[in-house]
């Protein structure tokens, strides 16, 4: 039979009376509390009961107004053939105006203008969606750590979408709406612009983002590890530590000389995940703004190394005087 | 419901295992890349060693036909209409078109472009074109010797390998999106075999390989100074110089890397010689477009023209095939000298477009997805 040893164990606790949380000043929650194995696999089984408020209905119909934009137009460009879509999801896109339309408010619909409209409902659904995690914190008492999190990725979206475009003249910048076609805007972005690793603030979020993971995958086997010594009771052992503590910072110590506290871990992590996508907002903000080309920038800076040449000098043919030989 | 849970889970692990190994198209060892520039820049060409064997397979060079006696009455003489090869003699002329019919009409044979009733007869547009087409070999083994073609030379079998139609043609494309509820889409975000099944635009051909005169900065969409000066180029520029040098990778099946040191694409001076030739090769290939297949335009009847009723045109793909150099490299115009050099100064032919013969059953061209 299965044993209930402490809080990490995969068997799915079920209350008699559904787990309601503490009492707090705006309880405007529905629906009947339910359990369900498949959400018990992943995380608590109790489903419910759920805060749903103005703020986060309107993020949400604002969220499908833009979706549905971005479906019917990506369905449109397969000339509304089912099997079309299907098959070519992936490779669809809703692409934002041409250059010559510039900064324009309302190209023709079919040109960018539902760009627009879609840019501007999944932006208003963002946002909203910050505020609705802003004021359930505040509700609950708790600290906004999760809503500012949420800011900075939120910063990176409205760079690439809106800040960069205004900044450079022209919506025709932006990111398309599309699986595949935002993948390879970014890789043509890199091209145009020589060379995106050369960017310092593309190097910082690489490292804030790797680190991310690496630091996910420390606490993450740090904890699960000293589990049945009581390291889920984690909070607690900042002030009262036990005998997981004791092992996990023991065990950092000994293989990397040096420990986080139960406590800077997670100031760690948090601010590793946030600054990532913070200094990649600003990297792209940069570029084509202040500089053009970053191989250059790079060489300009002693950042980028020069390498032997294994060929004789190649020079640009369209720079030959006429009947030179290459 | 646990059991059923874990057991559709397993069931959906293992196909998509079966799947992951079945449909992905795998390339596995052993490798044969080859280091192709300075260490640490990454610069490889990687393949696999049985990769290489096809694809060397694929491009076998045809042996050369046993030389004709260069002696006796020339071709002029013995044969009616003969316009471009009437130098030749009279067995070197017969040498020639039995090459160029299993070069390409191997299976239609002569009657491919010639009459049955009348040998020397222009009725049929075959002929017409195949008259052009000598013109074009000529030229490429001449003009483009230096630059491009060198001592291998090409000759018809080069680009047809058989086939009446080479393998490796393209077509203008129709601009999606204009006045109709359509949305634009920039002619691209659509699977497509041109670009490597990207999203980039399909439609690229036409901007870079149709015209002489294309603009030399057409291509070039970096900025040449670290700091914007002036007003720099668009993303979508960006993605369609991406597009064609994805279309130029596959054709010569090679990577980036093989012209250029990728840590910035657009320095010549960290380049390799292939970019240099490969420089070359597109204005070869702008030429050969706009002075021998576009004129063609009447000469084809329309279901050999493409959805927007232009003639078929020649990229990277059509000469290359898959090769960085086409039939191994082997020196196929040695043999044929007739078609190293222009043997007359008119620009042929012109005319009509006629129905080609009933019953030569030419396979229809695929009609292009939308």
């Amino acid at each position: 039979m299965a044993y209930y040893q402490n809080i990490f164990t995969q068997v799915q606790v079920r209350p008699l009376e559904p787990e309601n949380g503490v009492p707090v000043s705006s309880n405007e929650r529905v629906g009947k509390p339910f359990n369900s194995y498949l959400f018990g696999l992943l995380g608590n089984s109790q489903v419910g009961p759920i805060y749903i408020g103005y703020v986060a209905a309107l993020s949400m119909v604002c969220g499908l107004i833009a979706f549905e934009i971005i479906g019917l137009n990506m369905w449109a460009s397969v000339n509304w053939d089912p099997v079309q879509f299907a098959r070519q999801l992936p490779w669809l896109a809703l692409e934002p105006p041409l250059p010559k339309y510039g900064l324009k408010i309302l190209p023709p619909l079919n040109e960018g203008g539902w760009w627009l409209i879609a840019g501007f409902f999944l932006t208003a659904a963002i946002l909203l969606w910050w505020v609705h995690l802003y004021r359930r914190a505040r509700a609950l008492g708790m600290g906004t750590h999760v809503p500012w999190a949420f800011a900075s990725a939120i910063w990176l979206y409205l760079v690439l979408g809106f800040i960069r475009p205004v900044m450079m003249g022209s919506w025709s910048e932006a990111v398309p709406f599309g699986i595949f076609p935002h993948l390879d805007w970014t890789a043509a972005f890199s091209l145009r612009y020589g060379n995106l690793f050369y960017n310092p603030f593309h190097m910082l979020s690489i490292t804030f983002l790797y680190g991310s993971t690496l630091l996910f995958a420390m606490h993450g086997g740090t904890i699960l590890a000293c589990s049945r010594y009581g390291a889920d009771r984690e909070i607690d052992q900042i002030v009262d530590r036990g005998t997981a503590t004791e092992r996990a910072a023991l065990f950092w110590r000994w293989t990397m000389g040096f420990n986080a506290t139960m406590e800077s871990i997670h100031r760690w992590a948090w601010w590793f995940a946030v600054l990532t996508t913070l200094t990649g907002g600003i990297g792209i903000l940069l570029t084509g703004t202040v500089v053009d080309n970053w191989y250059l920038w790079a060489v300009k800076h002693g950042v980028a190394p020069s390498y032997p040449q294994v060929y004789g000098p190649i020079v640009d043919p369209a720079h030959l005087a006429p009947g030179m030989k290459p | 419901m646990k059991t059923i849970l874990a057991v559709v889970g397993g069931a959906l692990a293992l196909f998509l295992t079966i799947a992951m190994f079945g449909g992905a198209g795998w390339t596995h060892p052993p490798m044969a890349a080859k280091q192709i520039g300075f260490r640490g820049t990454g610069m490889d060409l990687i393949r696999t060693r049985a990769g290489n064997e096809a694809l060397s397979a694929a491009n076998v060079a045809p042996p050369p036909a046993d030389p004709a006696d260069a002696g006796g009455e020339k071709a002029s003489a013995v044969y009616e209409n003969v316009q471009v090869l009437g130098d030749l003699s009279a067995e070197q002329f017969n040498r020639l078109m039995v090459s160029i019919t299993e070069w390409v009409a191997p299976q239609q044979g002569c009657t491919y472009c010639h009459s049955t009733e009348n040998m020397a007869s222009d009725e049929l547009y075959q002929k017409r074109v195949a008259r052009r087409m000598l013109q074009m070999t000529q030229t490429i083994n001449s003009s483009w010797k230096e630059k491009h073609v060198h001592e291998a030379g090409v000759t018809c079998y080069t680009c047809h390998r058989g086939n009446p139609v080479p393998a490796n043609i393209w077509f203008d494309r129709p601009v999606q999106g204009e006045g109709k509820f359509r949305p634009r889409n920039n002619s691209q975000n659509l699977a497509s075999a041109e670009v490597g099944n990207t999203s980039l635009p399909y439609d690229v051909y036409q901007a870079f390989y149709q015209h002489k005169e294309t603009s030399e900065d057409a291509v070039r969409v970096n900025g040449t100074t670290a700091l914007p000066e002036t007003k720099g180029k668009p993303i979508q520029d960006a993605e369609k110089t991406f597009a064609i040098m994805i279309s130029m990778s596959q054709s010569l099946g090679v990577n980036c890397t093989f012209c250029h040191n990728t840590r910035s694409v657009a320095q010549w001076d960290t380049s390799t010689p292939n970019r240099v030739h490969a420089w070359y090769g597109i204005r070869m290939v702008r030429d050969l477009n706009q002075d021998y297949m576009e004129p063609l335009t009447s000469t084809f009847p329309r279901n050999r023209l493409g959805p927007m009723g232009d003639v078929p045109k020649i990229n990277c793909a059509t000469c290359h095939n898959g090769a960085n150099k086409p039939l191994n490299g082997a020196n196929v115009i040695g043999p044929y000298p007739e078609l190293s050099h222009p043997t007359i100064e008119a620009s042929l032919p012109t005319g009509e477009a006629k129905d080609p013969i009933p019953g030569t059953n030419i396979p229809a061209l695929k009609p292009s997805k939308p």
